[in-house]
């Protein structure tokens, strides 16, 4: 088997949790073989990280550029080349950066290209079967690739569950100087970050998420209605984005922000894994969708098929009515009429199936 | 500027159901097809960007007589040239085979600015990275805004947690739009009718000068066949009436949420 | 007889003989009046054709009807009452007019008298009477004739200038008269009598004792006055809303007579010969047709049309008043009487907004309330093909057009599909072997939406129990393409429209019914060769009078009222059957809305309607369902698929859950038939 090649991500001194995904990755190629770190650099924050995982990995080759301060891929990609062997086999994260960086390097290095791998089994030297996903993960596609001539693999996040082992007390050995002088013909100028909003959907231990099932603005504020009653906040998938029923601030995803609340009801969510992507600690997962083969039931603990349109104000009616003590009926008319002044609740039937 | 966009006709994932058909393959039958959704929003891009500072936009596909389709749609959207690069010896290509045809094509030409979607059906988000480093282009992915400056750009690139990585990049170079770039103009029946008889040369191998890399022959991965996993746990799926439903999905969110 | 005073035409004003200066401020008057005129015409001769010669006599009934008799105006009373009598004062005074203006010119000049005489002078009382109570109301400012601030200022001081103008002819003109009749009593002069509490009487009984020199000024410098409010009067109204006092006659006379329908993309372009259109619908201002230009010409701004427009009353941008002022505008600016024309601006973007355009569900009302009959629909429709054919189409209607473009149906679903709902129901397709001869037309909603595809077994309920046999096309049909045409998609509604009507021929039909109020009139006037097509309503109400259909008693306690869908009601005229429909069930109370037949409601749109995103301060739909409240009903029963969507998510969102439902008169009908 070629030598396995785990590139790093790294932020402010830290490395990814990815790798460890990547190492498990790796096993499943060649499994009693201990895949390389590669990172690349600058600065004494690059030093800690590089130091940092000699505890996970037997080698770390670590590329330090005074160009690869800010991570360009334009400039990350020629230092792997200089600093690969040929034939290698590199696994990252399929990520904005990984698809930014590896097609591109795939092809400077010859190699086989397979991205946003699920899982990997080797059926013979010079070839492995991945498993991927079409059609906006509606299917799973096997796919044969060669590796004689090295690959470059970005993998799922989240589709290799990182493997216990002991600790490998690695060493780091500096490649820095292969890499020569590194001109950009991509140059980074800044980040302009997400507006933050009126609403840090972070800070929720409860997430009402909405998806392109919510069908329109007007029907916003019954998932509004919802968190309010759970105590927590709405947040949303791309689409809602997309449609401009939601501000940025609130996408959870990829793209998005990644929270950590205690529960996540997705409503009308079809659980692409971008969006997915943004969903970390373990939340109890609660999916309402009106598609019962919706690729989202795969990861939720709890699955409802309904209208979320029918089934959000029945949810909420009741946990008002169940919360501390009884709400009279009086209550819950004028509550109604009330909210019939501002732009009000219509429920547009489905009619597009999305 | 000439721009150069590379589309790709796809099953409309939003106006289909995509089912298996017991053999390995997805039920093809009944499949609606549209020009890829990020290559349109390219398109928009490209022709916004001639509108104002002059050029003209080519689009390109590979693929068969079907495929010309898509073709002429960008051209009634107001891309000027479409070509169709087809030859049985394409058929079969990965998708470093698929951007080494494109590069053939792109050498005959003299474009400034080339264009892809950032993914497509397989969500391989692989030609337009693969094609800049055949061209040797510099190359940027998952571009939402473009300004044109005097010999380069200036492009902003969504990265994670929403923010947006500008960067500046030189000219000729390979760009993936992200959807949602702009918002593209409506093409009606009419405008298709009206390109219906334009010209669309077709361009085969020995016009692109592609070597064995493309085709089967050439291809490092292959899909084998496509299913659907086994469902494995899953969530726990609640029935009943709503009322039985609603009741029992409060009591877990407070036992497992640890909510009211 | 020998005149007292001098008549006019004898004496010297200011050096010039009186004779000479009428004869020079008549022709001047006359000459600029026919040049402001010519002006006016140009932008009309380089509009659009449009074909408005045709059918003389309906077009007289259309004159005598709604311009002579004033139709429309009664539907606000006062305003109207005003209005006719105002109009009957101005038919009446044609003739003394122009005798009066004669009159400064002639050597032996005589104001008219006798029964003509009298009546004129009642008339010029009442136009007097009626400016005054105009200005009045112009200064209380009811709510109609206000201008919202983005439509610039208000139109008040202009409208009470050329009331107070009309006043003062009137008075000028009583003034002349009295003073003639002062200075023949006298001197002991026969007097004509004037009629007596008319103006001219009080002028007369105001001056008895007055010196002649007096009598003399007053007498001379009211004709004066006459003369030159007239032609200032005749010269100033082309350049505002009064023009509609020449205009209106033509404008009613070239109206629309085809209602329901829409124009083609280019009067005289058959649809094969489209494709050499270099540019479809209108883009700039000479892209209307001459007639809609006269429209815009004859609005008289009395805001009627946006008073009952939805889409106005929901917040929308839209006013049908401010498409007809805002173009009147743009082409008094562009094609002034002095200075050159300078065409060429995009109408969309600059004075009309897009969502403007967009928020029109065609439902109607602003076209059935115009006294003058002003078409907006067609107007709305050729703006929209404008932006399609820029391809300036809201990314929300983009998505439904496609599918319909891939699918048939709006809503993206699978062709193979469309007939599922049949299956259950065991409904026969037609296939042109003579099986059947009825048709029911099902269309996209009602075949696709899980909800109204109860209203299709319902109607295949009542079919098979009083049709010999009938059949739907199955899934051969595609969406009848009725609002694909009214939101500017002229070729796919073209396409959709061929493969249809290539569908019904085969499928031997010798009649069609349908449920769809929108492909009821899409088959009826968009469809041509096709067989005549009948609602459903109509279909039951024709069988419960030849008692084919009985119905069971309903509960006692709920009271039902009927909402006029707007393609069944006002462009299609179909108000009673549906009643007799209901009224025909035992034990049903029925109430009617304030808002009924001609006056009804939009649901909030049909179509294309649904997928559109307005800026709304409130839905149609929630407006209706508290009208229907109000009215003190509990049951709203509808007769369209799209007016059932609106209506049960208007229940939902005003809070009527549990205390209003809606039906559709098929469901209800079927569930009652014995």
């Amino acid at each position: 088997m070629p030598r396995i090649f785990v590139y790093i991500v790294h932020k402010a001194g830290v490395a990814d949790d990815s790798a460890a995904e990547m190492i498990a990755a790796a096993r499943k190629i060649d499994v009693g073989q201990a895949p390389v770190a590669v990172a690349a650099g600058w600065g004494a924050d690059f030093d800690a990280v590089c130091e940092s995982l000699r505890g996970s990995f037997a080698e770390v080759w670590k590329i330090g550029n005074e160009a690869l301060g800010y991570p360009n891929a334009e400039l990350v990609r020629p230092a792997l080349v200089k600093v690969l062997p040929a034939g290698s086999i590199l696994l990252m994260p399929h990520s904005h950066f990984g698809t930014d960086l590896a097609p591109g390097l795939s092809i400077k290095m010859n190699a086989a290209y397979a991205p946003d791998v699920m899982d990997i089994e080797v059926l013979d030297k010079t070839t492995l079967k991945l498993v991927r996903q079409e059609f906006g993960g509606q299917v799973s596609a096997h796919v044969r690739c060669d590796i004689s001539t090295g690959a470059v693999l970005t993998i799922r996040p989240g589709a290799f569950k990182p493997v216990e082992s002991a600790p490998a007390n690695g060493t780091v050995i500096d490649q820095s100087a292969q890499v020569g002088v590194l001109t950009a013909r991509r140059r980074y100028i800044e980040t302009i970050a997400a507006e933050t909003g009126d609403v840090d959907i972070t800070k929720f231990p409860v997430l009402v998420s909405i998806g392109r099932g919510i069908e329109e603005q007007d029907n916003v504020s019954i998932a509004e209605d919802l968190a309010d009653a759970l105590g927590g906040a709405v947040s949303c998938s791309r689409p809602v984005v997309d449609a401009h029923w939601m501000e940025k601030s609130r996408q959870v995803g990829s793209s998005g922000k990644t929270v950590k609340p205690k529960v996540y009801m997705a409503c009308g969510i079809s659980g692409s894994f971008q969006h997915l992507a943004g969903i970390k600690g373990s939340p109890f997962i609660v999916a309402i969708n009106k598609n019962p083969k919706a690729p989202i039931f795969r990861v939720a603990d709890v699955g409802i098929t309904a209208d979320i349109l029918e089934f959000l104000p029945e949810l909420t009616a009741k946990i008002r009515e169940s919360a501390k003590g009884r709400v009279s009926r009086a209550a819950i008319q004028a509550r109604t009429s009330a909210d019939e002044s501002d732009a009000g609740r219509p429920v547009l039937r489905e009619l597009v199936k999305r | 500027m000439e721009i150069l966009v590379c589309v790709r006709r796809v099953p409309d994932t939003s106006e289909n159901e995509i089912e298996l058909n017991g053999s390995g393959d997805i039920e093809r039958d009944d499949l609606v097809y549209s020009v890829n959704e990020p290559d349109n929003y390219a398109v928009e891009e490209a022709l916004r960007i001639v509108e104002k500072s002059g050029g003209t936009v080519t689009v390109v596909t590979v693929g068969g007589d079907d495929d010309e389709e898509v073709l002429r749609r960008e051209m009634a959207m107001g891309a000027k040239n479409g070509a169709l690069l087809s030859d049985d010896a394409f058929n079969g290509s990965d998708g470093r085979g698929i951007a080494e045809i494109l590069a053939g094509f792109v050498k005959k030409g003299h474009y400034e600015l080339i264009l892809t979607g950032v993914q497509a059906d397989d969500g391989a988000a692989q030609v337009g990275g693969m094609l800049a480093a055949l061209l040797d282009y510099p190359f940027a992915s998952l571009v939402n805004s473009i300004e044109v400056e005097h010999g380069k750009l200036k492009i902003g690139r969504e990265i994670e947690g929403g923010n947006k990585e500008m960067n500046e990049i030189d000219l000729p170079c390979v760009l993936s739009i992200q959807t949602g770039i702009n918002e593209p103009r409506y093409v009606g029946m009419r405008g298709i009718r009206q390109v219906a008889s334009l010209p669309v040369p077709t361009f085969g191998a020995p016009d692109l000068g592609v070597d064995g890399r493309a085709g089967s022959a050439g291809a490092k991965v292959r899909r084998m066949d496509y299913f659907t996993p086994p469902e494995g746990k899953g969530a726990e799926m609640l029935e009943g009436s709503t009322d039985d439903i609603v009741g029992r999905l409060i009591e877990l969110l407070r036992a497992k949420g640890g909510v009211n | 007889m020998v005149e007292a005073i001098e008549p006019p035409s004898q004496v010297t004003f200011w050096f010039i003989q009186g004779r000479v200066l009428f004869w020079i401020i008549n022709l001047v008057g006359s000459a600029f009046f026919a040049y402001i005129v010519a002006k006016r015409l140009a932008p009309m001769m380089r509009a659009q054709r449009d074909i408005r010669f045709d059918r003389p006599l309906a077009r007289l009934g259309n004159l005598l009807k709604f311009w002579f008799g004033q139709w429309r105006h009664p539907r606000y009373l006062a305003a109207g009452i005003i209005h006719i009598l105002l109009f009957a004062g101005f038919i009446v005074l044609v003739i003394h007019t122009i005798g009066l203006l004669a009159l400064g010119t002639s050597d032996h000049p005589a104001p008219a008298g006798g029964l003509y005489g009298a009546i004129s002078d009642y008339a010029a009382t009442v136009v007097l009477l009626c400016m005054i109570v105009a200005i009045v109301r112009r200064l209380l400012k009811p709510a109609r004739y206000a201008v919202p601030a983005r439509y610039g200022k208000a139109h008040t001081a202009d409208a009470i200038f050329l009331l107070a103008l009309i006043a003062l002819l009137m008075v000028a003109d009583g003034v002349f008269e009295g003073g003639l009749n002062v200075s023949r009593w006298q001197h002991h002069l026969p007097v004509e009598s004037t009629a007596v509490l008319s103006f001219a009487w009080m002028a007369q009984q105001a001056l008895p004792a007055a010196p002649l020199a007096v009598v003399t000024n007053l007498y001379l410098g009211a004709y004066l006055v006459h003369e030159l409010a007239f032609f200032f009067l005749l010269c100033y109204r082309p350049f505002g809303i009064q023009f509609h006092v020449e205009t209106s006659l033509f404008t009613v006379f070239f109206a629309k007579l085809d209602r329901g329908t829409i124009k083609p993309v280019r009067y005289g372009v058959p649809d094969t010969q489209l494709d050499q259109v270099k540019s479809f619908g209108v883009k700039t201002f000479t892209d209307f047709t001459w007639k809609h230009i006269l429209d815009f010409y004859s609005c008289a701004d009395c805001g009627r049309c946006s008073d009952q427009c939805p889409a106005n009353a929901v917040g929308r941008p839209l006013s049908p008043r401010f498409l007809s002022i805002k173009a009147r505008d743009y082409c008094f600016q562009h094609y002034p009487v002095f200075g050159g024309a300078r065409n060429g601006d995009r109408l969309a973007g600059t004075i009309y907004s897009e969502d403007e355009i967009w928020s029109c569900t065609t439902c109607g009302a602003c076209e059935a309330e115009c006294p003058l009959l002003v078409e907006y629909i067609d107007k709305i429709v050729d703006l929209r093909r404008g932006l399609v054919d820029d391809g300036n189409v809201p990314q929300s209607l983009q998505k439904p057009l496609k599918a319909l473009e891939s699918r048939g149906n709006p809503f993206g679903k699978m062709e193979k599909k469309r007939a599922d709902w049949a299956k259950a129901a065991n409904i026969r397709i037609l296939n042109g072997d003579g099986g059947a001869d009825t048709l029911y037309f099902v269309d996209s909603i009602t075949s696709y939406d899980d909800r109204i595809q109860s209203i299709g077994r319902a109607t295949a309920g009542i079919l098979n129990r009083t049709a010999e046999n009938f059949g739907i096309l199955g899934t051969v049909e595609k969406d009848s393409g009725h609002d694909v045409r009214r939101f500017g998609e002229e070729t796919l509604f073209m396409a959709l429209r061929d493969h249809n009507t290539e569908a019904i021929r085969s499928s031997g039909a010798r009649r069609i019914v349908t449920s769809d109020p929108h492909a009821f009139n899409a088959l009826k006037h968009d469809y041509k060769d096709v067989p005549p097509v009948e609602h459903s309503s109509q279909w039951i109400a024709r069988k419960v009078r030849a008692g084919e259909i009985k119905f069971n008693p309903v509960s006692e306690g709920d009271v039902y009222t009927y909402h006029d869908p707007c393609y069944l009601g006002r462009h299609n005229g179909i108000y009673d059957a549906p009643r007799e429909v209901l009224d025909a069930i035992p034990g049903l109370k029925r109430v009617e809305m304030l808002r009924s037949r001609d006056r009804s409601f939009c649901c909030g749109g049909g179509g294309l309607a649904l997928f559109y995103e307005p800026k709304e301060d409130e839905r149609m739909g929630v407006k209706r369902v508290r009208m229907a409240a109000e009215a003190g009903a509990n049951v709203m029963v509808t007769n369209c698929p799209f007016c059932m969507v609106n209506m049960e998510d208007a229940i939902k969102v005003a809070g009527l859950e549990g205390t209003m439902a809606a039906i559709d008169l098929t469901e209800l009908a079927e569930k009652q038939m014995r």
